[in-house]
């Protein structure tokens, strides 16, 4: 057994207790480390460590601390002065018979919060693999991030190795872990590489599970990012957060969900485009090759509200049980209002839902896109009130988006774009979309016969599918 | 604060390869013409295929299975091997 004291001169309890550490330096094998003065506590052979390394790898958070070592493993720790504690931990009796019984200590100097974050990244530092990039004493950070296209256009956070440390504690795994290999460029992207871009992207460290999960649900064959990327469309990963880390991380599933003033909703987003720039080098003009693109590819994150809401939360579509956390990606163009003010029966608020879907991308181009449908919740209301389930909405959205082949094909209302029908299919109904091509979420202000529509990107295996994944850490 | 950043980037070195050498004749070449898949690139491919068999030269067609995602590596590499040059045709 050995015994392992931490002690600084500063703190009186310290001053206190060296007879109890002489008595213990004589009756086991002992060890001391002093904080500040090297010499204290005299005769004792005290072991400088006012560089703070012993203790932090030691995790001391106030001094004295002594612990019990066996086997190079720690056993057991007291802090403070406590006569009692010191002797059960030791194995010695009658230690300092003059101490009062007991007297609290000093906080410890590597737990002092104006040098721990300089203390970590001395001693984690090694945690981190990603090359340092050493700014010149004149050079603006900001504007040397800009320089180096590290930013989608916006001011970022500087990821400094202290930023980053503190954001990998927002999960369990591992810094090196592989996350993804992300497109186009086809880069395995570790942990740490997503904690970089979500400290850049102004994340929480709590927000970071979602960030992993996000950048997870995009970098596959199924969503496939790389043709998101590269389409010129204007459309890009829209990711909705369902389950009780919405409400953790103060998600706004409410007024203005879909816009901004909200830090989780706008960075968990963002963080998930830097990775898919800097990481997998999908920047606009490159690969990204969108006519227009949206302002959503900034990044846009919203929360369902799944209080408020007449149904099922959309992650339960996909086979995650209610109540557990899961963020759900959608390949989606920037939303649009559907205003209805009037209708109070669902039948009429489903043709007007209905009107506005069938005009996604164009009215005449059937079958070929999903879309996103998130009904606000004076709309959802009328259903609610109704009885109307979502599958039932759904197949009603379906059936009443669908038209004539007559009226879709191409010329049809002096319009050259169009299905290419044959002139039998004029009766035939062709619906707007396939089944599963439409995702209903419930979010938005209390206020206002609003909901709002998504126009996703070529639907199915041939382009991109909507993907949902649980959060785990 | 620190004045040191960490790299978001992948930080991947880009391997400058030199480009395969340029085939200074069409006779008795095989060409690949690769569809990829958007409505009517046929139609600029099968003009292409004729004027290069005019020119002596043997074509083959190939098709992505969908525009929306790269070329699958089989058949990246079933091009390489058994054709001389190939032309891509974006389409639309």
């Amino acid at each position: 057994m050995k015994l392992v004291a931490f002690v600084k001169r500063d703190c009186p309890t310290c001053v206190l207790v060296v007879p109890a550490l002489a008595q213990l330096a004589k009756a086991a094998e002992f060890v001391v480390y002093t904080q500040d003065d090297p010499s204290f506590p005299a005769g004792l052979e005290p072991r400088d460590d006012s560089a703070l390394e012993h203790s932090w790898r030691a995790k001391i958070e106030a001094v004295p601390t002594l612990l019990r070592v066996e086997g190079g493993q720690e056993t057991g720790r007291v802090f403070g002065w406590h006569r009692g504690e010191w002797e059960a931990l030791s194995g010695v009796s009658g230690l300092a018979p003059g101490l009062p019984a007991e007297r609290p200590g000093c906080g410890s100097l590597s737990v002092d919060p104006d040098r721990e974050l300089e203390l970590r990244v001395r001693f984690e530092g090694e945690l981190l693999r990603a090359r340092r990039v050493e700014l010149a004493d004149a050079e603006d950070e900001h504007e040397a991030i800009f320089a180096r296209g590290w930013s989608d256009g916006l001011p970022v956070v500087p990821p400094t190795e202290a930023r980053v440390l503190a954001m990998l504690d927002g999960t369990k795994r591992a810094p090196d872990e592989i996350v993804a290999t992300v497109p186009p460029d086809l880069v395995p992207c570790s942990v740490e590489k997503v904690a970089i871009n979500a400290v850049m992207a102004g994340c929480k460290p709590e927000y970071l599970p979602v960030v992993l999960a996000a950048v997870e649900a995009v970098c596959n064959d199924t969503f496939n990012i790389h043709g998101v990327l590269a389409t010129t469309m204007g459309v890009g990963p829209i990711v909705v957060v369902n389950g009780p880390l919405r409400r953790a991380l103060g998600m706004n599933s409410g007024i203005n969900a879909l816009g901004q003033g909200n830090r989780a909703n706008s960075t968990i987003g963002r963080a998930l485009q830097l990775v898919v720039r800097n990481v997998g080098g999908g920047r606009p003009g490159e690969v990204d090759r969108a006519t227009y693109g949206n302002p959503g590819k900034l990044g846009l994150a919203f929360a369902e509200d799944e209080e408020h809401s007449p149904w099922a939360p959309l992650a339960t579509d996909f086979g995650v049980a209610r109540g557990r956390n899961a963020v759900t990606v959608f390949a989606g163009e920037g939303p649009r209002t559907v205003v209805d003010q009037l209708s109070r029966e669902p039948e009429s608020l489903a043709r007007s839902l209905a009107a506005g879907l069938r005009a996604v991308h164009h009215p005449k181009l059937m079958l070929a896109f999903d879309a996103m449908l998130v009904i606000g919740p004076e709309h959802a209301r009328v259903f609610r009130e109704a009885g109307w389930t979502k599958p039932q909405l759904v197949a009603r959205l379906i059936e009443l988006s669908s038209a004539p082949g007559g009226e879709v094909t191409r010329g049809a209302g002096g319009i050259a774009e169009g299905l290419p029908l044959p002139p039998a299919a004029k009766d035939a109904p062709i619906p707007k979309f396939r089944t599963g091509a439409l995702h209903v979420v419930h979010a938005g202000g209390g206020a206002g016969l609003f909901s709002v529509i998504i126009g996703g990107w070529v639907r199915g295996a041939e382009g991109s599918q909507i993907v949902c994944r649980e959060i785990t850490a | 604060m620190s004045r040191i950043l960490l790299d978001p980037t992948s930080e991947r070195r880009l391997a400058i390869r030199p480009r395969a050498a340029r085939i200074d004749s069409l006779e008795g070449r095989t060409i690949g013409l690769l569809d990829i898949s958007k409505p009517r690139g046929s139609v600029f491919l099968d003009r292409v295929e004729a004027r290069l068999s005019e020119r002596g030269a043997a074509v083959l067609r190939f098709a992505k299975p969908t525009f929306t995602k790269p070329a699958p590596v089989d058949l990246r590499h079933e091009i390489a091997t058994r054709c001389d040059a190939v032309i891509e045709a974006l389409a639309d």
